[in-house]
């Protein structure tokens, strides 16, 4: 049973990391009979096999990395209630607007987050609008609409777990996450 | 007689940590049957004992005062003539009376009788047959029966509950009786789960699950533990409502912008677009005809619930009062909407009445959450955060019965009632 839920799990994340696509991905339970759906294609020649690696990650000499540079800084915070990237943050979503314009192959997930009051999903709804506001301005900054995905994790996954402003204010925060990262 | 324990029993999770809900009646209710459940002749055979959990379950809905009785010689039985002036002595109006037996394949009988002692009558009663295992399945099935004779609706004590356990890093989402008892793990994660709700046929499970690094919506079939991805377009995906009629759900998704409400199979087909909101449309909850939809929206510059037709249109707005009202969820009579208010810094549950507009705020507590009727519309169950710490609370559409649900362990929230079984 354990093993189960692992394995979906697994699968469920492959199909998501490979594909983050406007289209819906493929339920995780479906059982296909081997050589049903591609009987009719031709089978992949020598040297035709494109390589998908999701073991990838930046390595330790990428500027994504580098405590030295802008692009290892990845989070912005927000004032309660406020989904609008603050002035101090304008030149880090610049410096990842251009890392993705000199890397189109790059993908980025940005997930906003909000503090724990309130409805967890209308907190859902909230850190939304705060990692779409993040991804319009990297469009705006020239980055490709298929590089990045925006979503969620509401009041989910608090940074700080205390029960006051001081952990509240790091919880309302959007991050970004490149490919290999999440 | 079917019973669902057998199949409960082949989904729980070997080595989840057994920790039990206990429930504490911290308010009851003002007027109360007066009522004298006689320990069941042979009923130590069993355990737990049939009347100890017939007793229980009573006097939580609020509605029924157990009385104490003494040791009776010779015991009686459903059988037995009863002397209703002396029951009337003790002043019960309602006395139950049964036994247990075992039968030679190994299985047990329950017999009982329910008798109105202010009219001396006999109110008929039930036998059950049973496995030593469904003890308590069975005295809920008994409690239900003196529960509907006696009020005129429905008991929900065979019903269900799912909800959620954090406890460190884990999140369980667990199944459990009415009453908190017979838990079992459904789905054991290490990210978060949130939004479960119950198909009407009380055999799967909408939830969000985190566990792909954003929301997505899963059903989940309590039986054998398949999971259908129903909901993981790009961005969030999350609030599964189910239709009464089991044949589709309202979700909120952010792929086309902003949040909107959409509906779509359980299995991900068939995806239609309900709302157009560049801000924020989310929880949806279907009205029990399956006509209207209530949902969250801040298309007014604050959170308010609004309805619409189910297939769209244009909305409605129902709350007026307050900045922040939030999470509706509609009666099974269809008459009242229970809600999350924001008062001051303190977020409380309340209903409103759909035909008069008459708000009450339901409880004291200064966070509550996820409000979900019984299906016989008597209690909404609540998450309620104290001290830190989740628990469970459940309290009347009246405000006047209130108990606390109480898990020894962990942190426990996202309450969800299950339906009637059939």
């Amino acid at each position: 049973m354990r093993s189960l839920i692992l394995a979906l799990s697994v699968l469920g994340l492959a199909a998501c990391a490979s594909s983050p696509t406007d289209e819906q991905s493929p339920a995780g339970v479906e059982e296909r009979k081997p050589g049903q759906p591609g009987a009719t294609a031709q089978p992949v020649k020598p040297g035709q096999v494109a390589r998908v690696d999701l073991t990838a990650k930046p390595s330790a000499t990428s500027p994504l990395k580098d405590p030295g540079s802008i692009l290892s800084r990845r989070s912005i915070f927000y004032e309660f209630d406020k989904y609008d990237v603050k002035d101090e943050y304008r030149q880090l979503v610049e410096a990842h607007a251009k890392y993705l314009r000199e890397n189109p192959g790059t993908k980025m997930l940005i997930q906003g987050n909000t503090d724990e009051r309130g409805s967890r999903e209308y907190n859902i709804g909230l850190g939304q609008r705060r990692s779409e506001g993040v991804k319009r301005m990297l469009l705006l900054l020239g980055a490709k609409e298929e590089q990045i995905e925006s979503v969620s994790l509401g009041e989910e996954k608090p940074r700080a777990e205390g029960h006051d402003e001081s952990a509240w204010s790091q919880n309302r925060r959007s991050d970004i996450l490149y490919q290999g990262e999440y | 007689m079917r019973f669902f324990l057998a199949l409960a029993a082949a989904f729980a999770l070997a080595g989840a940590a057994r920790a039990q809900l206990s429930i504490e009646i911290t308010q009851p209710g003002v007027q109360r049957i007066p009522i004298a459940i006689v320990p069941m002749a042979g009923e130590g055979a069993l355990a737990p004992a049939i009347s100890s959990i017939v007793r229980a379950d009573l006097e939580r809905s609020g509605l029924f005062r157990t009385l104490e009785v003494p040791q009776l010689v010779p015991q009686p039985t459903e059988a037995s003539s009863v002397n209703y002036a002396e029951w009337r002595a003790r002043l019960a109006d309602a006395l139950v009376l049964g036994s247990v037996a075992g039968r030679p394949d190994g299985r047990f009988e329950v017999r009982f009788k329910l008798f109105d002692t202010v009219k001396g009558s006999d109110l008929s009663g039930v036998a059950f047959t049973l496995s030593r295992d469904q003890a308590r399945a069975t005295a809920h099935r008994v409690a239900d029966y003196v529960y509907e004779k006696l009020t005129g609706e429905r008991g929900v004590f065979s019903t269900r509950i799912a909800y959620v356990v954090k406890r460190g890093p884990r999140y369980e989402l667990q199944i459990a009786d009415a009453d908190g008892a017979g838990e079992e793990t459904a789905l054991a994660s290490f990210e978060p789960i949130i939004s479960p709700s119950w198909s009407p046929d009380g055999r799967r499970l909408a939830y969000v699950s985190f566990e792909n690094k954003k929301p997505v919506v899963y059903v989940h079939s309590l039986l054998d533990g398949k999971r259908q991805v129903a909901a993981n377009f790009k961005g969030s995906n999350s609030a599964p409502a189910w239709a009464p009629d089991g044949s589709r759900l309202a979700v909120s998704l952010s792929r086309d912008g902003g949040t909107n409400i959409y509906l779509v199979n359980p299995d991900g087909s068939n995806l239609r677009r309900l709302t157009n909101t560049n801000g924020i449309d989310t929880e949806p909850a279907f009205s029990p005809d399956g006509q209207t939809i209530y949902f969250t929206s801040d298309r007014g510059g604050s959170p308010q619930i609004y309805r619409m037709a189910a297939s769209g249109g244009e909305a409605q707005r129902v709350t007026f009062e307050g900045s922040y009202n939030v999470s509706p969820r509609i009666s099974p009579d269809g008459r009242n909407l229970a809600f999350i208010r924001r008062n001051g810094a303190r977020f409380q549950a309340a209903v409103l009445d759909l035909a008069t507009r008459q708000v009450q705020i339901l409880t004291d507590s200064d966070r509550d959450e996820s409000p979900s009727f019984a299906p016989n519309g008597r209690m909404i169950l609540l998450a309620t955060v104290t001290g830190g710490r989740g628990v469970l609370s459940a309290v009347s559409p009246d405000g006047r019965v209130k108990q606390r649900l109480t898990l020894s362990a962990g942190d426990v929230r996202e309450p969800a009632w299950g339906p009637f079984l059939k």
